[in-house]
């Protein structure tokens, strides 16, 4: 579907986008993270025909940038950043514009899918609006409109959830995954669990270069594993329990913490764990524990979060 | 075809919708009618000369004036991203807006039709110049919209905008009066460049396609050179 071959972008003579090649299947929900000021923006200007790369290739369905440009941008729905409108229109007069720009002619055609877009986006109170007078959130949900005006195969969002309510975010996501079924969508965000939920892949660009690009669950896989097991237990004291735990293996790096209710004694247990062994050292924390009289209130495994790995691959080399 | 009358109904109505198209308007007016009636009784002569021979100065300050904000508004604001990923090529778009600029002066010029109304009651007034004069007004002012709308591309300061489209403008106008500094064996062809000695042949209801011509090429160089602006920026 989308096929982008060592893309690089000069600003004078800073990189922002250093050789960068990925392929995005149809039907795929590709997840765009990084820093601020990572290159995210720029690749995505590149691929929807803003910005010119000053080398490598864009190919979309066949057609190349920036020969078939126009032809290019009829397939792509579009949402820049923050979502930048025209202040002075109304709402409904700027959707029928950009409606006749990109060519839905038939009126009737038109009305239909202002009908469905208000009812996807929300927009049904705020049509008679002036853009100028819209809330940040409500300016996104018109910017959401504009990009699938004409329902195109590839929708482009940069940034879609920023400054919205945390309903709004929700809704957005859910239209994203909804769409996403059938259409391809990249976003790029830099809430990492907005990625974790609606993402099928997820490309890590830093400092202009792609770090990672997998699948949300292999990315997880394929980095270092550290897991981490919480324990809270009740009528246990802070030293035996310790002495207790790290008698079980040596490999467990036992550590006390803040408890998490009154009355409680609480643990961070991590030990590495690069998947070979998978050994689960729940059970054998159970078992040592039923020996005694305490009672265990929490015991929970927690592996590796996206954040850590985003955070490994995007540290900066100080 | 049909997305350059969007854009340029769409940039038109922009101006009617926020006030500088009544400030511009009374302003440009003001300017003409008082120059022109001013001296108008003095010399006694029904016709609209003194009207049109003030035109390309005005002109050249009011028109930067409409055009400064055609590019530099939506470059500063953000939505000149959404509007050059929207399916539009960029000759349309400069074409669009350039449209909507011509129209509005075009649209200006209307309030002044009654001037010659009002002079056609009080003596005989010659319609050949006058329907030269407003042809020509036309052309001059649609030149000077492509100059302004190349300024504007330039820069996301409407401000700086204005600033080299008046300096644009200027120079076409007063190009002509400054042909004593020139070396002989070019000034025909800075005669040529500048604006003012063609539209006093069409203002004094000469039609000639040289002069036409001119106009016309001027408007098509500074489009051109709009849209490759449009494109070197990317």
């Amino acid at each position: 579907m989308i096929e982008v071959q060592n893309l690089t972008k000069y600003f004078k003579d800073f990189c922002a986008v250093n050789n960068i090649s990925m392929t995005i299947r149809k039907g795929e929900i590709l997840g765009l993270l990084g820093p601020n000021g990572a290159g995210k923006t720029t690749t995505l200007r590149m691929l929807t025909g803003y910005f010119r790369p000053n080398s490598g290739t864009i190919t979309i369905k066949g057609l190349q940038m920036p020969k078939d440009a126009i032809q290019i941008k009829s397939l792509i729905g579009y949402l820049p950043e923050s979502a930048p409108l025209y202040h002075n229109m109304l709402v409904y007069d700027y959707l029928e514009y950009v409606a006749k720009i990109k060519g839905i002619d038939d009126r009737e055609k038109r009305y239909d899918r202002f009908l469905q877009l208000s009812d996807i986006c929300g927009l049904s109170s705020i049509m008679d609006k002036p853009i100028a007078d819209l809330s940040k959130g409500l300016k996104q949900r018109v910017g959401i409109a504009h990009a699938m005006m004409t329902d195109p195969e590839i929708l482009i969002l940069d940034e879609p959830t920023s400054g919205l309510d945390p309903n709004q975010i929700v809704e957005i996501r859910d239209i994203i995954k909804t769409i996403g079924k059938e259409k391809t969508i990249i976003f790029s965000t830099h809430i990492l669990s907005e990625a974790e939920a609606t993402c099928d892949r997820i490309a890590i660009i830093h400092n202009g270069k792609m770090v990672a690009d997998d699948t949300t669950a292999n990315l997880k896989l394929g980095a270092q594993q550290n897991s981490m097991i919480k324990l809270s237990l009740k009528g246990a004291l802070k030293e035996d329990a310790t002495s207790l735990l790290k008698s079980i293996h040596s490999d467990l790096d036992v550590k006390n913490v803040d408890p998490v209710e009154k009355d409680l004694v609480s643990f961070e247990i991590t030990y590495s764990d690069d998947g070979s062994k998978n050994h689960d050292f729940r059970s054998d924390i159970y078992l040592k524990i039923k020996e005694t009289d305490w009672i265990i209130v929490q015991l929970i495994k927690e592996s590796q979060t996206l954040e850590k790995i985003f955070r490994e691959l995007t540290r900066e080399e100080a | 075809m049909k997305q350059i009358k969007t854009i340029a109904i769409k940039e038109f109505k922009d101006y009617f919708i926020s006030p500088i198209a009544y400030i511009v308007i009374s302003l440009f007016l003001i300017v003409t009618g008082w120059f022109f009636f001013s001296t108008f009784f003095i010399f006694g002569r029904a016709d609209l000369r003194d009207f049109f021979s003030l035109l390309p100065i005005t002109f050249s300050f009011i028109i930067p004036a409409i055009t400064m904000r055609l590019f530099s508004e939506e470059k500063n604001v953000g939505s000149y991203e959404t509007l050059l990923t929207m399916p539009v090529s960029f000759t349309d778009i400069a074409l669009g807006k350039f449209f909507a600029a011509t129209l509005f002066t075009a649209s200006m010029l209307v309030p002044t039709l009654a001037y010659p109304i009002f002079i056609s009651l009080i003596g005989e007034v010659d319609p050949g110049p006058v329907i030269g004069g407003y042809i020509g007004a036309i052309f001059l002012a649609a030149a000077y919209c492509s100059l302004g709308l190349f300024a504007s591309s330039l820069t996301r300061n409407q401000i700086i905008a204005f600033i080299i489209g008046c300096a644009l403008c200027f120079t076409l106008t007063i190009l002509d009066k400054l042909l004593f500094f020139m070396p002989s064996k070019i000034i025909s062809a800075i005669e040529y460049i500048g604006a003012n000695s063609h539209f006093t042949n069409i203002s004094r209801g000469i039609i000639d396609s040289r002069d036409i011509l001119y106009f016309v090429s001027v408007i098509f160089i500074f489009i051109f050179s709009t849209s490759i602006v449009m494109h070197e920026k990317n």
